[in-house]
């Protein structure tokens, strides 16, 4: 359905096949102040599959998609991302190595409308210059319609054609994060982190977005990282689990191993919800 | 519902991405600018045209600068008078230093001068934000002051001060200086405004514009999303300064004739942002409705009472004027920050689907 023409931004790098690792933290260390968000976590996300992290509140699984995607500095600890060793970087860079993400409270251009929003998704791939801008004809003209087109693509893949020209501020909670994971996905990504996408969903909101998850997957072979507290969604959609408590790591396995791990049973009972 | 895009299909993404993708509209377009283009020019009194229409469409040009800061990336200035002080002074210097050039290539270059100050006042708006960055282009503005009083080289050690317009002609016609006549002031004005503000409405629907209201709605998520704050914000500050920085010279050269540095001050700083701010943030229109709201209220205001025979003193017409604005500006503030483009917007919705009310 969407055909995405790769515009050459990974042009340099080697692609990665299916199951090698994409992106590994080895020992990060976080704190704000006295609070330890993280402690010493490991683990490791592979090209194509659908990572879950899961945990109690508080728990780090934030904190650690930021510290990916190179918003939070660890103090210690190392990421290796495509098979380099990643130095500090400005929050600005993630995207450029193809890393998308939306957020837990949604964090979308309030402003602009849903097509504005998914377009601005794409705003690391329009380049023209300020001068054919200013007159909007010719290459800029063809290069805003050429982004429009994949745009559209993804507001029929998301189903949410009706709410094109809607500002996102009026939308209902389940729409906006519709529309995030639409503006996520317009950047093309390799890794994408969702965290929380389905809170405060209905069921039937939280299986479609399930499907439109599990579908991105599909088709465009995107890596996901995924934080979720609803269980049943966990072991339904997610291929490896790695469950954090008090920013400790406590389990890593399949769904059914994670299930079964007696600390994991002890977190979540341990912590009323 | 005689307003109405049924029965309109768009055939294509750049049909949909039109200015006007109404028809309503584009007739509407078309009617206004031959009004602006013909009846004002034929039927305006001499007093309308040099005195309501030749401000308002410069001020409206300096609010369309700040709208693209303050609107469209979120960033608060105060320093709109000293911004539009530049382009006068750089124009008046420029024309006087080249009086073979044409007159309005000055006045479209001069915006460059106000471009460059604005990015060099614009540099601290990476760390600071709202009123601290309020405070820093009030900075600018005292600072752009005192120089226009301290260094005569700006004008030319003229002994009063002031600088003035030159008599320069167009295609034979003269367009500036003293002798000019209204009609032709006003049609370089408007020209010179159409042509700009179509430029403005490219910008803010292009990936720029976008841009900048990324970093005004969610600064975090544009970043993360790859845009680079510090260009970005440095560039809403260029294109609004050039903006500004045009309108300061049209200012002189089109309006006053003769200026001095006091007419750059704080006030006229805050008489853009009244228009921004009750004519809308972030919309172009809103800069017109803003524009021309306050440069006509006083005018109403004391002409509207004469009609019905009754005789206004002079300071009783500007104290209602302003608390009329100021009543204006707290209400908009508070109920609808989108202003009258807001206003404009609902009623167009709500002639829309006319004489039904949804
Ligand atoms: N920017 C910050 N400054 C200070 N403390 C922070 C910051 N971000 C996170 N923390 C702290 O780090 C810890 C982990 O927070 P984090 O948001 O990562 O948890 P979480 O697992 O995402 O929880 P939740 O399920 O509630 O979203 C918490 O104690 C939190 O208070
Ligand atoms: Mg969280």
């Amino acid at each position: 359905m969407m055909a995405f023409v790769d515009t050459g931004r990974r042009a340099g790098p080697k692609p990665i096949a299916a199951g090698e690792v994409l992106l590994e933290v080895e020992g990060i260390s976080l704190a704000f102040g006295g609070v330890k968000a993280l402690n010493s976590i490991s683990f490791d996300i592979r090209k194509g599959e659908v990572r879950a992290i899961i945990g109690p509140n508080g728990a780090g699984k934030t904190s650690m998609l930021n510290v990916i995607n190179g918003f939070y500095h660890p103090q210690h600890g190392r990421i290796t991302y495509r098979g380099e060793v990643r130095r500090r970087q400005r929050p600005d860079t993630a995207a450029q190595q193809g890393i998308s993400r939306t957020f837990q409270n949604v964090a979308l251009f309030k402003g602009l409308t849903t097509l504005e929003n998914i377009m601005a998704g794409r705003a690391l791939k329009m380049n023209v210059g300020f001068f054919w801008q200013c007159l909007r004809v010719g290459p800029a003209l063809n290069e805003e319609i050429a982004h429009r087109r994949k745009v559209e693509e993804i507001i029929d893949f998301l189903e949410i054609e009706h709410i094109r020209k809607v500002p996102v501020g009026k939308l209902p909670y389940g729409l906006k994060k519709r529309v995030e994971l639409g503006r996520a996905l317009a950047q093309e990504p390799e890794l994408l982190l969702l965290d929380e996408p389905m809170a405060g969903m209905n069921l039937e909101e939280k299986e479609d977005m399930s499907r439109f998850i599990l579908d991105v997957r599909e088709q465009f072979g995107t890596t996901i990282a995924l934080i979720e507290h609803d269980m049943g969604v966990v072991m339904d959609i997610s291929d490896r689990v790695v469950v954090l408590d008090y920013g400790r790591k406590i389990a890593d396995g399949t769904p059914d191993e994670v299930q079964k791990n007696q600390d994991v049973i002890d977190a979540y009972l341990g912590v009323q919800h | 519902m005689f307003y109405r895009e049924a029965g309109q299909f768009k055939t294509g993404y750049a049909d949909d991405m039109a200015v006007f993708p109404i028809r309503q509209d584009r007739i509407g377009i078309a009617v206004i600018l031959a009004i602006a283009y013909l009846a004002v020019p034929m039927f305006g009194s001499p007093f309308f045209v040099s005195t309501i229409m030749i401000p308002m469409l410069i001020l409206t040009m300096a609010a369309i600068g700040l709208n693209i800061l303050t609107g469209y990336a979120g960033l608060i200035s105060l320093g709109t008078g000293a911004f539009m002080g530049v382009g006068a002074y750089a124009c008046f210097k420029l024309a006087t230093a080249f009086p073979d050039v044409n007159v309005l290539v000055w006045v479209l270059a001069s915006g460059f001068f106000s471009a460059a100050i604005g990015v060099v006042f614009g540099l601290p708006s990476l760390r600071i934000k709202g009123l601290y960055l309020a405070v820093a282009t009030l900075a600018a503005q005292f600072f752009l002051q005192w120089c226009f009083v301290r260094i005569g080289w700006l004008t030319n050690y003229s002994s009063s001060g002031s600088i003035e317009a030159a008599r320069r002609s167009l295609f034979g016609v003269q367009i500036t200086g003293p002798g000019a006549s209204e009609t032709a002031r006003y049609l370089c004005v408007l020209t010179l405004l159409v042509a700009l503000t179509w430029i403005a409405s490219n910008i803010v629907r292009g990936r720029i514009g976008r841009k900048w209201m990324m970093v005004r709605d969610m600064d975090i998520a544009a970043e993360l999303m790859g845009v680079r704050l510090l260009p970005t914000k440095l560039l809403a500050f260029a294109v609004s300064s050039y903006f500004c920085g045009v309108a300061g010279a049209m200012l002189l050269f089109f309006h006053y004739g003769s200026m001095e540095s006091i007419a750059f001050n704080i006030e006229l700083s805050f008489q853009v942002l009244f228009m921004v701010i009750i004519g809308g943030l972030g919309s172009l229109i809103g800069s017109y409705l803003g524009a021309g709201f306050i440069a006509a209220l006083p005018v109403v205001i004391k002409f509207a009472p004469q009609i019905l025979g009754i005789e206004l003193p002079s300071a009783v017409v500007d104290q209602v004027t302003v608390m009329i604005i100021g009543g204006l500006i707290i209400f908009f503030l508070i109920v609808e920050p989108h202003g009258f483009a807001r206003l404009w917007q609902i009623g167009k919705q709500k002639l829309r689907v006319w004489p039904f009310p949804y």
